[in-house]
């Protein structure tokens, strides 16, 4: 039964294949996504509860040894991680079809957009489920692979600029884990996180903390931590809205979830405490800052991406069980209200053909429950109580005032702040895109020139004839003045979703709490990998 | 264990090669400093994996193996770096299939920001967009939009890109560093005037 570690890799790499096969029917793409992705969520599901039953599951690929094969396996971190990700990756694909079938009509969808996007999911399984560096390493790579032609899908102007500066960024953070693992393996003859753990503690603590900076810096690029920050609110808002929505769900918490990893299991104790808590303040403070300044709705909602990721690095950095937990619950919680939002700020470009802040206004007139569908997650996501996002920034305040030096409080202090600005930023797209009237409504309607100079938005620089995928198709639909059901359903889905991590708060504590003792135990990770073996 | 000297000179003359054309603007360069860069790093697993000895391989020779694992991992990220490489060269390709060149632009909302700092304009996402509608008490004066709107500085960075690039077209191997001066001079100098 433990061998269902290995679906969630496997599943979608052979539906990749099949869904190429059968690139000619759009029909049959769609069945094969949904019925690999379907399983996969089943799968996760069962390991999270295996996982939290029985101790983590762990599987020998090709029954090598754990020294020199490939292991997976599943602890409560891993399937919890593994759970949320796969659900929210479903959701936006069911929404995905829905813009597909907007923009392309029924029958012809862009034959490679399936099967890189189950890809970019067995990429991102493979990296939670992975027990040895380097297979983390092609985790990376894999769902990186799958990145790069998703965002610069369409191949038109601002994303091949956009996608530039993500692929140049994402290859050096590639190089820089290449040159960590060889460090790591020359200094300990080994990659896989169990062994390392015990092997760690006898290196001379210079190299031991070298390399812990070197895995750490690259980490942090994927993450998104500040002073690595810059290139993620440069490079998603140009992306078409499911494949922004998915990445910025995903792609950044697989960074997050390295570092808990390497943080846990093979350099414990809180060393770097100091560098981590300054990083996880300058993160959240200027991320926000930077959403405070932008004037449009995926820009501010990528700054907020940036920012937030402060939060779960304080978690991390305490080394407690109760800065953990609270970190993996405000995980849990920021993939899927980050993802929501997104989808959101795809249908809002759907509905009102920008989402440039000066030109949107009045949709709580004429969408009202477009405002329902972004008023709730985006109080969750300022962290308004009762929702998850406040319960989550309470667990980790706990968890700062229970540290109790300075550094710490100063944390919880800018973390205080850092919910007000998000406030903030959020209130200012509620105004204006909901609340004040709409500014001269006739005005780009019938100018379709008008795009061309749209200052922002994924048209930035193209010219209106080369048209992104979003914004020349969507001006002709534009006329049924109603949510297409196919991407609304989804999106009401997972708010739905999101809803219910506040409601099921407690029972979800009680998993990242056992989570967390699991992790700084590190037993049972240890003698799952290694087996019976001495 | 003696360390291989030739092995370290050669990882270090790569990847400072690498390093310096990657921070180039012009994505083939970046590509040409990525390889080497990468053939650098590779060749840090042939350090780590120790001294050489018999190919790997049970009972092919008598002495001391190699360590076979490393050169598994560095097969790996041979085949991902090509992979990559590729894909980096498509980019490359269709960015000048559409642009005349394949240099990383400034994000033109990056810029709009720094000149409406430069400017000291609120954003036009300030209140004045909504001058003319009364606030709750409903006593207010429409006044004059202070701001600049974004439009405007947004075709005023298009028409300056525009004229850059015109120029670029003509003399082919202009300086990147000269057109970068350009694209950062203030907004009132001249260059904005002819750019209109």
């Amino acid at each position: 039964m433990t061998q269902i570690v290995v679906l969630p890799v496997l599943l979608p790499l052979l539906g990749a294949g099949l869904c190429l096969v059968f690139g000619r029917s759009a029909r049959a793409q769609r069945l094969i996504s949904v019925v690999v992705l379907t399983t996969v969520v089943v799968t996760a599901a069962t390991l999270l509860v295996r996982a939290d039953r029985f101790g983590p599951q762990a599987v020998q690929i090709g029954g090598w040894g754990p020294d020199i094969g490939i292991s997976l396996i599943a602890d409560r971190l891993s399937a919890l991680m593994l759970l949320v990700s796969t659900f929210v990756t479903l959701c936006v694909l069911l929404y995905s079809f829905g813009q597909g079938i907007v923009e392309y009509g029924r029958e012809t969808p862009l034959s490679v957009f399936h099967p890189t996007f189950l890809v970019l999911s067995a990429g991102v399984s493979n990296a939670f489920l992975s027990a040895d560096l380097f297979n983390l390493f092609v985790g990376f790579e894999v769902l990186l692979a799958a990145s790069f032609v998703l965002i610069t899908l369409g191949g038109t102007e601002a994303r091949i600029r956009a996608g530039t500066i993500y692929v140049v960024v994402s290859l050096i953070s590639s190089a820089i884990f290449l040159v960590a693992i060889s460090c790591v393996y020359a200094a300990t003859g080994t990659v896989s996180f169990a062994e390392l753990a015990g092997r760690v503690g006898d290196l001379p603590p210079g190299i031991a903390q070298m390399l812990q900076l070197l895995l750490l810096t690259t980490f942090c690029i994927k993450a998104a931590v500040f002073p690595l920050s810059a290139w993620l609110p440069d490079s998603y808002p140009t992306a078409p809205a499911p494949v922004t929505a998915v990445f910025a769900g995903l792609l950044t918490k697989v960074g997050i979830y390295a570092i808990v990893r390497i943080q846990t299991l093979v350099f414990p104790g809180d060393g770097l405490r100091g560098l981590l808590l300054w990083a996880s303040i300058l993160t959240m403070v200027i991320g926000i800052l930077g959403a405070v300044a932008q004037s449009d709705i995926k820009r501010i909602l990528s700054f907020t991406l940036v920012s937030h990721i402060g939060y779960m690095l304080f978690g991390i950095a305490f080394a407690t069980q109760l800065g953990l937990s609270g970190a993996i619950f405000y995980i849990a919680h920021h993939i899927t209200v980050q993802t929501v939002l997104f989808l959101v700020a795809g249908l809002i470009e759907y509905r009102a053909g920008t989402t440039n802040l000066s030109r949107l206004g009045g949709l709580a007139r004429s969408a009202p429950v477009l405002s329902v569908v972004f008023f709730v997650p985006a109080m969750n996501l300022a962290g308004i109580p009762p929702f998850s996002g406040f319960l989550g920034k309470v667990a980790l305040g706990q968890a700062g005032i229970a540290d109790g030096d300075w550094l710490a409080v100063t944390t919880v202090a800018a973390s205080i702040l850092t919910s007000l600005l998000t406030l903030y930023a959020i209130a200012k797209v509620w105004n204006r895109a909901f609340w004040q009237p709409a500014p001269d409504a006739d005005h780009e309607h019938d100018d379709e020139d008008d795009w061309s100079h749209g200052p922002l938005h994924g048209g930035g620089r193209v010219s209106s004839s080369a048209g992104t995928l979003m914004t020349t198709m969507w001006q002709k639909v534009e006329q049924t003045q109603r949510l297409p059901m196919a991407m609304g359903l989804p999106t009401v889905m997972l708010v739905i979703f999101s809803v219910g991590l506040t409601v099921l708060a407690g029972p979800l504590f009680g998993i990242t709490d056992r989570a967390a003792t699991e992790l700084l135990e590190r037993t049972p990770y240890i003698s799952a990998v290694l087996g019976g073996q001495p | 264990m003696a360390t291989n000297y030739v092995l370290v000179i050669a990882i270090v003359v790569l990847v400072a090669c690498g390093t310096v054309l990657v921070l180039e603007r012009s994505l083939s360069r970046i590509l040409i400093g990525f390889v080497m860069l990468g053939n650098g790093v590779n060749l840090t697993y042939l350090v780590a994996s120790g001294p050489s000895g018999d190919a790997p391989i049970i009972g092919m020779g008598s002495g001391e193996m190699t360590d076979p694992l490393p050169q598994a991992m560095v097969l790996t990220a041979i085949v991902i770096t090509l992979g990559v490489t590729a894909f980096g060269l498509a980019l490359a390709y269709r960015a000048w299939q559409l642009t005349g060149h394949d240099d990383v632009q400034d994000d033109l909302e990056d810029d709009l920001v720094r000149r409406r700092a430069d400017l000291d304009h609120p954003s036009a996402s300030f209140d004045d967009i909504a001058a003319g509608i009364p606030d709750e008490e409903g006593e207010d004066q429409p006044s004059e939009p202070t701001g600049v709107s974004d439009d405007e500085l947004a075709a005023e960075i298009e028409a300056e890109d525009a004229h850059e690039e015109a120029a670029a077209t003509r003399s082919q191997w202009v300086d990147p560093r000269d057109r970068d001066t350009t694209r950062h001079t203030p907004p009132d100098d001249t260059t904005t005037e002819e750019g209109r």
